[in-house]
């Protein structure tokens, strides 16, 4: 214990003394945050830039119907000559002319004159206002009371529940993904970035010849597990020192600015923007309601052993090769399951997240952490957490057993490029 | 209890391949054992098995009459063949840290470490990264932690095959200093000058097997032939060697001499002694050089090998 400590110490030491460590600690949430400021700074500019578009309505049945928004002005051309107004709306540099052309009982015709194609969002919003006009104009001429139409629609919202009684919302699902999603992510972040530097840590001190004093002093499992230890320990020094300096950055700079950083995330709060209160109220009550304490420890077990298990991998690997060029062929088998936890995550926890393929894949060792983490907001049986666990606590034990094998073995294996085959054979040693 | 270290019939297999075959050492206290064979032979295997960083197959190993446990590392101080440090770590940093795992406190561990750099006038390496040393330099430091915590038992493998001739004598020296402190060494080498000048007993193995082991001097009585060495002063030098080819095996002798004599390698009879031949020459010739030729290492090593081949 008293080694294995000691090791945990220098491993820690060693990863946050690095360099390459610091500068990254340092210059990533820099990096990240510039990055949010200057898509929030590009979205800002694109919500405040005025378009003017000119009007030239042959009806006089639609020019009033355009109503001024924020970003887009109408300017009334109706009763002007066409031509000279597609001329003023050229030379004043607006966006554009809409004219249409209908006489009363005549089939309307719409057309755009501008130096740009108009984007989606303009066109169907001309579309909308021009194609609501007549839906009522024609609505009233068959002698239809609209107003009587509009009291009768209806908006449907369905009241979601549990048999249990607890109330959820679509909201909350979204709510669920998010929790799900970022977990399953930090997960795959944090397995990649740390297991890949225990597996140069590993190599390290196989050239630089150390290794043989270290496991004459102490046994390989316990030099093993305390690179594993220290160097997650490093890690979440440097992830708790990125979101704080993130949040700090973010905001601090972002007010100095004057920059909305919210704004970045446009599509999500025009969807918050467009739910009603008491939907908003529900989905706080939401995320007051998720289960935060089987959150928090599920998490924590499957973060844990699901980067024990690919660390263990990660090290035995770095000890059967001798050069970081030579870990190509083996990071296939690791890559692969992580990917696959994330897209089984994003596509099939997402749709359903109890059906088969979620399931199977939340208890297959390599991809349940990641597959896991994401179904467990949308509440999870027991059981097969229960088996997941179990499972995944069997392969950890499994794999550092068979690591510790092939570390103890390659360590001291020099010169030679290992095959899948060759360490087989070492596990028999 | 005469030996430090007892390792019985120890086997050693990697898949198809057979490292030691019962291979049985005996290493008697306050000694220096040399374990001697060509590249390949085992050796390594052996020290990395009392290391207890390998296991044997079948087997046992007893240091101090006990079988050997997870523990006694800290009995034991071990310099491998390959040998490094951590490159971005500071010498002082890094010599307390192995010191530490090896069971020293860090006060004891820091203490002892100034003594030895001081001994070793390398005071000022203490804050100096690996990277910034030379190669000998950072040998130097990986002696001193070799040997830090004071074991009984001293495991060099190959000392002498990295380290520049400066150091190498400086091991040399500091190996006979710790063995007459109290330590027992046992090292491994191929190279024989250095087993003739520093081993008290000695083992040979050859292609995973142990050929010989024993005191050095009495298996140098075992390999002696009952020859001589001799440069004489006669008058008639053929004549003089015709009547000695007629009483023993004659031979050319070759060694350094002032004189101008008859220089031959005469081999006794199995019963006969010295002053035999000597009394036999004395009538016939002055004698300027009379020595015994005692078998070196190295003629046990390729006379046990080829025999064995």
């Amino acid at each position: 214990m008293r080694n294995l400590r000691l090791i945990i110490h220098r491993e820690y030491l060693a990863r946050i003394r690095n360099r390459t460590f610091i500068v990254m600690t340092f210059l990533s949430p820099l990096i990240f945050v510039g990055m949010i400021l200057l898509i929030a700074y590009l979205s800002m500019l694109n919500s405040t830039e005025q378009k003017i578009i000119g009007i030239h309505d042959d009806s006089g049945m639609f020019a009033s119907e355009f109503k001024d928004t924020k970003n887009v002005q109408y300017l009334d051309y109706s009763g002007r000559d066409l031509a000279d107004a597609r001329q003023e709306v050229l030379t004043n540099e607006y966006f554009g002319l809409i004219h249409i052309s209908s006489a009363p009982g005549e089939k309307t015709n719409v057309e755009f004159f501008g130096k740009d194609t108009p984007g989606f969002g303009t066109i169907e919003n001309i579309e909308k206002t021009i194609s609501d006009k007549l839906t009522r104009e024609q609505l009233i001429d068959k002698g239809i009371d609209v107003s009587e139409i509009d009291k009768a629609r209806a908006k449907v919202n369905i009241d979601i529940q549990n048999f249990a009684g607890e109330r959820s919302s679509k909201m909350s699902n979204y709510i669920k993904m998010f929790f799900g999603g970022a977990a399953g992510y930090l997960l795959m972040m944090f397995i990649i970035i740390y297991g890949n530097m225990v597996m140069r840590s590993v190599i390290e001190e196989k050239t630089n010849r150390i290794i043989e004093i270290i496991v004459s002093s102490v046994k390989p499992i316990q030099l093993l597990l305390g690179k594993v230890v220290g160097t997650s320990l490093a890690g979440i020094t440097q992830f708790v020192i990125w979101v704080l300096l993130g949040t700090v950055l973010l905001f601090g700079i972002s007010s100095f600015l004057g920059i909305d950083p919210l704004a970045a995330q446009t599509p999500a709060s025009t969807v918050v923007d467009q739910v009603p209160q008491p939907e908003i109220n529900q989905l706080m009550v939401d995320i007051l309601n998720l289960p935060y304490a089987s959150l928090i420890t599920f998490f924590f077990i499957y973060f844990i052993s699901g980067y024990f298990l690919y660390s263990a991998i990660y090290a035995a690997i770095g000890a059967a090769v001798d050069s970081e060029t030579d870990t190509q062929q083996f990071m296939f088998p690791i890559i692969l399951p992580l990917i696959l936890g994330i897209y089984v995550g994003f596509f099939s926890v997402v749709e359903n997240p109890h059906g088969t393929v979620s399931t199977i894949f939340s208890i297959i060792p390599l991809t349940s952490p990641i597959v896991m983490l994401m179904r467990i907001p949308f509440g999870v049986p027991w059981w097969e957490i229960l088996i997941s666990i179990v499972v995944l606590i069997g392969t950890n034990i499994a794999v550092l057993w068979i690591s510790a094998k092939i570390y103890r073995v390659g360590i001291l294996m020099y010169g030679k490029k290992p095959t899948y085959k060759e360490i087989y054979k070492w596990l028999k040693y | 209890m005469e030996n430090l270290l007892v390792a019985e019939n120890i086997y050693k297999r990697f898949g198809n391949f057979t490292a030691l075959n019962n291979v049985s050492i005996n290493i008697p206290r306050e000694s220096i054992f040399g374990l001697l064979g060509p590249n390949g032979a085992g050796k390594t295997t052996f020290l990395r098995i009392i290391n207890q960083i390998t296991m044997p197959d079948e087997g046992r190993v007893y240091l101090d009459g006990k079988p050997l446990h997870q523990d006694d590392i800290v009995h034991i101080g071990y310099l491998p063949e390959e040998r490094g440090l951590y490159k971005s770590m500071k010498v002082g940093e890094q010599a307390l840290y192995l010191a530490r795992l090896k069971g020293l406190s860090k006060a004891e561990a820091r203490e002892r470490l100034k003594f030895w750099f001081r001994k070793l006038e390398i005071e000022d390496w203490w804050d100096k990264k690996i990277q910034e040393l030379s190669k000998g330099m950072a040998q130097k430091v990986q002696f001193v932690i070799t040997v830090l915590h004071r074991p009984k038992l001293l495991i060099f493998d190959e000392p002498f095959s990295g380290f520049d001739p400066v150091n190498a004598n400086l091991i040399k020296d500091e190996i006979i200093q710790l063995k007459e402190e109290g330590a027992t060494i046992l090292f491994s080498t191929h190279r024989m000058e250095s087993v003739e000048e520093l081993c008290d007993y000695i083992a040979l193995i050859h292609k995973s097997n142990k050929l010989l082991d024993g005191k050095v001097s009495e298996i140098k009585k075992e390999y002696k032939s009952n020859t001589f060495e001799v440069g004489l002063d006669a008058i008639d030098e053929a004549t003089l060697r015709q009547e000695l080819e007629t009483r023993f095996q004659v031979g050319p002798a070759r060694f350094k001499s002032i004189q101008d004599d008859l220089k031959l390698s005469i081999k006794i009879g199995e019963n006969e002694t010295s002053n035999e031949l000597i009394q036999f020459l004395l009538s016939r010739a002055r004698i300027n050089h009379f020595v015994e030729v005692i078998p070196s290492v190295n003629d046990i090593f390729i006379k046990t090998v080829t025999q064995n081949a």
